[in-house]
């Protein structure tokens, strides 16, 4: 996985690309958001665009981010999901857990809401 | 010092491409290699591109579960992995490891309410989501032996 971090209206955005997937995409994305929240960043938004695959180490760091940072009094969304991203978001149930957006500006803005 | 032996040995891929074999190590990098190996099958048998997809996603779990569940990421056990197109129509993969054996009576429902946050244990449930069948047996090396099947239409004969 390839992702590189922007601050957007106070929200730590990370775009993420290709694969979160055991050994390599997962643990990066650990760190990403550990950092994150280690510099004081609770509202944290995860761009899934370039993603194509996360498997199911992936999707439980994404689980453990999400309760970590509520757990902190933040929160974590997702922004543009592709099709079979979407599709184990559903098959998973974990569409109910998140709060998924298809634009950016929409997402950084409901922060704030 | 010798390099180390990341990569894994592919044994054998052959039958007109309808069938491979390989022998990896223990090492999560080896998941792509294996994954690609499936991929090159599937166009051979021109299995549709979706259905690939999926597939890979299931052969992934049951992969990760041999390297990390059933060999403890140790380098000196390895994974035997055999991928077919079968004449009436399926795919079938089997994973084996040389582990100490699995019990997926012990699986729990990760859509459950109660389990819905917790952060592992969905690797079964991608297989049996992704697949068609999904069986667990004993191994021959002692380990586990996961056979996926994914019935993909029949194959026009090569």
């Amino acid at each position: 996985m390839k992702a590189r971090t922007r601050d957007v209206g106070g929200v730590r955005i990370l775009d993420c690309e290709g694969k979160i997937t055991i050994g390599s995409g997962d643990v990066e994305l650990r760190h990403l958001i550990e950092e994150a929240v280690g510099q004081g960043h609770l509202n944290i938004l995860v761009n899934l665009k370039g993603v194509t695959h996360i498997d199911s180490s992936g999707i439980g760091e994404l689980v453990g981010c999400f309760t970590t940072i509520a757990r902190k009094g933040g929160r974590m969304k997702l922004v543009n999901l592709t099709q079979k991203i979407n599709d184990i978001l559903h098959v998973t149930q974990l569409i109910t857990v998140f709060d998924v957006f298809d634009n950016e500006a929409e997402a950084v803005a409901s922060f704030n809401a | 010092m010798a390099p180390r032996r990341a990569a894994a040995a592919m044994l054998y891929f052959a039958h007109m491409a309808r069938e491979a074999q390989l022998q990896l190590l223990s090492s999560y990098e080896n998941i792509e290699l294996a994954e690609r190996a499936l991929v090159e099958l599937c166009s051979s048998a021109q299995v549709e591109e979706e259905t690939t997809y999926w597939v890979g996603m299931a052969l992934r779990e049951a992969l990760a579960n041999a390297i990390k569940h059933g060999n403890k990421l140790n380098p000196d056990k390895r994974v035997f992995v055999r991928m077919r197109v079968l004449p009436a129509g399926e795919l079938k993969i089997e994973v084996e490891d040389e582990g100490d054996g699995f019990d997926p009576g012990r699986v729990v429902d990760p859509t459950s309410p109660d389990n819905l946050l917790r952060s592992s244990g969905r690797g079964v449930f991608y297989m049996r989501q992704f697949m068609d069948e999904v069986r667990f047996r004993a191994g021959e090396r002692g380990g586990t032996h996961i056979e996926l099947i994914k019935r993909i239409g029949p194959r026009r004969a090569q």
